[in-house]
C-alpha cells in the first residue's frame, strides 16, 4: 500500500485499484477545530481535481478535491457525528472516502511522503 | 455656620481593588442579563386583561390544555431586558467598527430625516402610480446617479441585498446566454480564490459550475492561470471578480481580464461590494464590466449589520440591459410609471425578483447621501476611505505584517506572521474587545494566513484612527512577545471567550426549563 499526497493537502492510500482519501495532518492543523464534514456517497463519480467533499472548521469552509478520478465505493459516515476525528487522526480514522481509481496513471503527478514533507516546509 | 455640616467624602479613598466578582453577576453598570425565559415567570404579566363574561369554547374542543411556555414579564422587566441587551451591543454609533469587507460607515442623520418624511414613509406600494409620482421620480433619479457613477447604461433597482444583486446579475448573464442559444453549453464561471463566499454560491444557484483562479504573489488574479484556463476551455460563461478585491487591492489587470473574458465569449460580473473605494474616481463601465451590484448599505451609507435592510441595485451593460428584471421605472409624457409585466418593452426580462420595487427607505437614504455630498464629495469619500486605510497600514506595519507590499485601497490586510508561536489571530481579535473595539474581520480572505482585515471607512478622524492604532499596536506587541494573557481574552467583557468549537459541534438551539426538582431544591 502506497500513500500519495497532493499540493492541496489531500492524501490517498492506494491498495490495488482502490484508494482511501483524506486530508493531511498539516491541513487539519491549519484548519483548526473541524466542526463539520460532508463526504461523498457511494456511487458518486469524480474527475481528478473535482470538488469531492467539504470540510468546515471554526475558521473556514474548504473544498476537498479528488486526488484522482474514479467512483466512490464508501464514504466515512462516522465523520458526520464525530468531525473531531479529522483533527485527532487525520491520516487514519479521519479518512473521508474510498475511491475506485479510474486511471492509475493519474497517481504519477502526486507526491510521496518525503516530497510532501518538503513541500509543506516550503509553505 | 448655617450650612449642612454632615457631608460625604467627595474624593475616592483607598479601597480593596481586588474585588472583581459580585453577587449579582453585574460589573459596575454593565448589568448581567439572563435569557428572557429566565427573567420571566408564569405568575407575572405585563398586561391585566379582564376575564371575558362569556368564555365559550369556539374551537371545537381543541383548545390548548397545557401551558404555552411563554415567559411572563412586567412591562418594566421587558423594557429593561431589551435595554440591557442593547447596552451589550457594539454599533457604529458607539465606535470605530473595523470589520473589513463590511464597510461599516456612519449613517448620516440627514438620511433618516429624509426617509421619515411622510411623502416617502407613509405611502404604500399598491397605491395608484399617479399618487406616488414623487417616489417614482426619486427611484428614477437615484438610478440616474448610479448609472452616471458607474458609467453603465442600465440598472435594476429591485435587488434587496448584495447577494441578491449578484443573483440578479448572474441571472441576466444566464438569460443572455440562453438568448444566444448557449445556455446549455456555457456553464463555467471563473471565481478568484479571494472572492466573497457569495460569489461561488450565486454561480452555483444559477446552475453554473465554479472554477477557481488562484491569486498571484501580489494578491491579484494570477493572469497566467487565467489565460491557461481560457485557452483550455470552451464553455466560459463569465467571471466574477471583486474590484478592489478582498485583499484591499486594485486589480491592476482588470481591463485585460475583461477583454480576455469577452474574447472567450463570456461576461464580466464585478462584485461591487468595494465600490466605496473607487466611487467618483473609476467608472466600472470603462473597465469592461457587464454587471455589478452596488451595496447602497455600504458605499451609500444606508444602515446595515442589524440596523436596516440591505439594498443591492445592479447596473448592467448594453449586452445585458434587455434582460433586466421587472419592475423598473420609466418616464414618458404622462410622468413616471413602473413597467411590471414581461411583455412589450420588457419582453426579454429574465423575470421578477421581488414583490414590489425594492427597498424604498434605502433609496431615499442613498439619494440623500449623494445629494448632500455632491459629485465632489463622493470622490472625496473614496479618497478619504483609501487614505484612512493606508494610515492604519502605515502606522501598524512596524508591529504587524502587511499581507502584501505597497499601498492598499480601502482596507488594510495583515497576516499573522508577526505573532509568537501559540498566539493566533483570534487571540488578537478577542483582546481588541477588552480595548473597547469590535474585532476586525479575521481569517478572511482565505488566501492570507491568519488574515486580519481592517476597513476604517472615511467616517473616522485621525484622532480616532490613532486611538484605534494605539490599542491594536499594544495588542500586536503582546502577540509578538507571546503574552499568554491574550489566550484568555476578553477579560473585561460580560461573557468570557466562548467555546466556538463546542458551539459548532454540539449546538444547543433550544432553551429547556430547569427540572422542577432543581427549582424546589434551591
Amino acid at each position: 500500500m502506497t500513500t500519495y499526497f497532493t499540493e492541496d493537502h489531500e492524501w490517498i492510500s492506494v491498495d490495488g485499484d482502490t484508494g482511501t482519501v483524506g486530508i493531511t495532518k498539516y491541513a487539519a492543523e491549519q484548519l483548526g477545530d473541524v466542526v463539520f464534514v460532508e463526504v461523498p456517497e457511494a456511487g458518486a463519480s469524480f474527475g481528478k481535481g473535482d470538488d469531492m467533499a467539504v470540510v468546515e472548521s471554526v475558521k473556514a469552509a474548504s473544498d476537498v478535491y479528488a486526488p484522482v478520478g474514479g467512483e466512490i465505493t464508501e464514504g466515512n459516515g462516522d465523520l458526520a457525528d464525530a468531525p473531531e476525528t479529522v483533527n485527532e487522526d487525520p491520516e487514519g480514522k479521519g479518512w473521508f472516502c474510498k475511491i475506485k481509481l479510474a486511471d492509475k496513471g493519474e497517481l504519477d503527478g502526486l507526491m510521496d511522503a518525503a516530497a510532501y514533507k518538503a513541500y509543506c516546509e516550503g509553505l | 455656620m448655617g450650612m449642612q455640616s454632615i457631608g460625604r467624602p467627595t474624593a475616592p479613598v483607598a479601597a480593596n481593588a481586588s474585588l472583581s466578582e459580585t453577587v449579582s453577576g453585574s460589573k459596575g453598570l454593565q448589568q448581567r442579563e439572563d435569557l428572557i425565559f429566565e427573567v420571566g415567570a408564569w405568575d407575572k404579566t405585563g398586561v391585566d386583561l379582564p376575564t371575558p363574561k362569556r368564555n365559550r369554547d369556539r374551537l371545537g374542543g381543541v383548545t390548548r390544555g397545557t401551558d404555552t411556555s411563554l415567559p411572563g414579564l412586567s412591562e418594566p422587566e421587558a423594557v429593561r431586558h431589551y435595554m440591557r441587551l442593547s447596552q451589550k451591543n457594539y454599533a457604529i454609533d458607539l465606535g470605530l467598527f473595523p470589520l473589513g469587507s463590511c464597510t461599516m460607515k456612519h449613517n448620516p442623520r440627514l438620511n433618516e430625516k429624509a426617509a421619515r418624511m411622510p411623502g416617502f414613509a407613509d405611502i404604500h406600494p399598491m397605491q395608484p402610480q399617479r399618487t406616488i409620482q414623487g417616489a417614482l421620480e426619486l427611484i428614477d433619479e437615484l438610478a440616474t446617479w448610479l448609472k452616471t457613477l458607474t458609467g453603465m447604461p442600465a440598472v435594476a433597482m429591485s435587488p434587496k441585498a448584495g447577494a441578491h444583486g449578484e443573483l440578479c446579475g448572474m441571472l441576466a448573464i444566464r438569460q443572455a446566454l440562453i438568448a444566444r442559444g448557449e445556455g446549455e453549453t456555457r456553464k463555467r464561471v471563473l471565481v478568484p480564490a479571494s472572492a466573497h463566499g457569495t460569489n461561488p454560491a450565486t454561480a452555483i444557484q444559477c446552475g453554473f459550475i465554479v472554477d477557481e483562479i488562484k491569486a498571484d504573489k501580489r494578491g491579484r488574479v494570477d493572469m497566467a492561470e487565467l489565460r491557461g484556463k481560457l485557452e483550455t476551455t470552451d464553455d466560459i460563461a463569465g467571471i466574477m471578480l471583486t474590484n478592489p478585491n478582498t485583499c484591499g487591492l486594485f486589480e491592476t489587470d482588470i481591463k485585460e481580464i475583461a477583454d480576455l473574458i469577452h474574447a472567450a465569449g463570456g461576461y464580466f460580473y464585478c462584485d461591487g461590494a468595494n465600490f466605496n473605494a473607487i466611487v467618483g474616481r473609476v467608472r466600472p463601465g470603462d473597465l469592461g464590466v457587464d454587471a455589478m451590484h452596488i451595496n447602497l448599505h455600504k458605499t451609500f451609507s444606508t444602515p446595515h449589520g442589524g440596523g436596516g435592510p440591505g439594498s443591492g441595485p445592479t447596473v448592467l451593460s448594453d449586452a445585458l440591459a434587455p434582460f433586466a428584471p421587472v419592475p423598473y421605472v420609466v418616464k414618458d409624457e404622462d410622468g413616471f410609471r413602473l413597467v411590471e409585466d414581461i411583455e412589450g418593452e420588457a419582453a426579454q426580462a429574465f423575470g421578477r425578483m421581488v414583490a414590489f420595487h425594492g427597498q424604498m427607505g434605502m433609496f431615499v437614504r442613498a439619494l440623500t447621501y449623494m445629494l448632500s455630498h455632491g459629485a465632489d464629495g463622493l470622490k472625496q469619500v473614496a479618497e478619504d476611505a483609501v487614505l484612512n486605510a493606508n494610515y492604519i497600514q502605515s502606522r501598524l506595519k512596524g508591529v504587524m505584517t502587511p499581507a502584501f507590499d505597497g499601498y492598499c485601497m480601502h482596507e488594510a490586510l495583515f497576516s499573522d506572521e508577526f505573532t509568537a508561536d501559540g498566539i493566533e489571530t483570534i487571540d488578537i481579535a478577542k483582546a481588541l474587545i477588552d480595548e473597547g473595539y469590535h474585532p476586525m474581520t479575521m481569517y478572511f480572505p482565505l488566501v492570507v494566513h491568519g488574515a486580519m482585515l481592517i476597513e476604517p471607512t472615511e467616517t473616522e478622524s485621525k484622532q480616532e484612527l490613532d486611538r484605534f492604532c494605539d490599542a491594536l499596536a499594544s495588542v500586536a506587541t503582546k502577540a509578538a512577545a507571546g503574552d499568554a494573557s491574550l489566550k484568555g481574552a476578553p477579560h473585561l467583557a460580560p461573557k468570557k471567550r466562548l467555546d466556538e468549537t463546542r458551539a459548532a459541534r454540539k449546538p444547543i438551539l433550544k432553551w429547556t426549563p430547569p427540572e422542577p426538582e432543581a427549582i424546589a431544591a434551591e
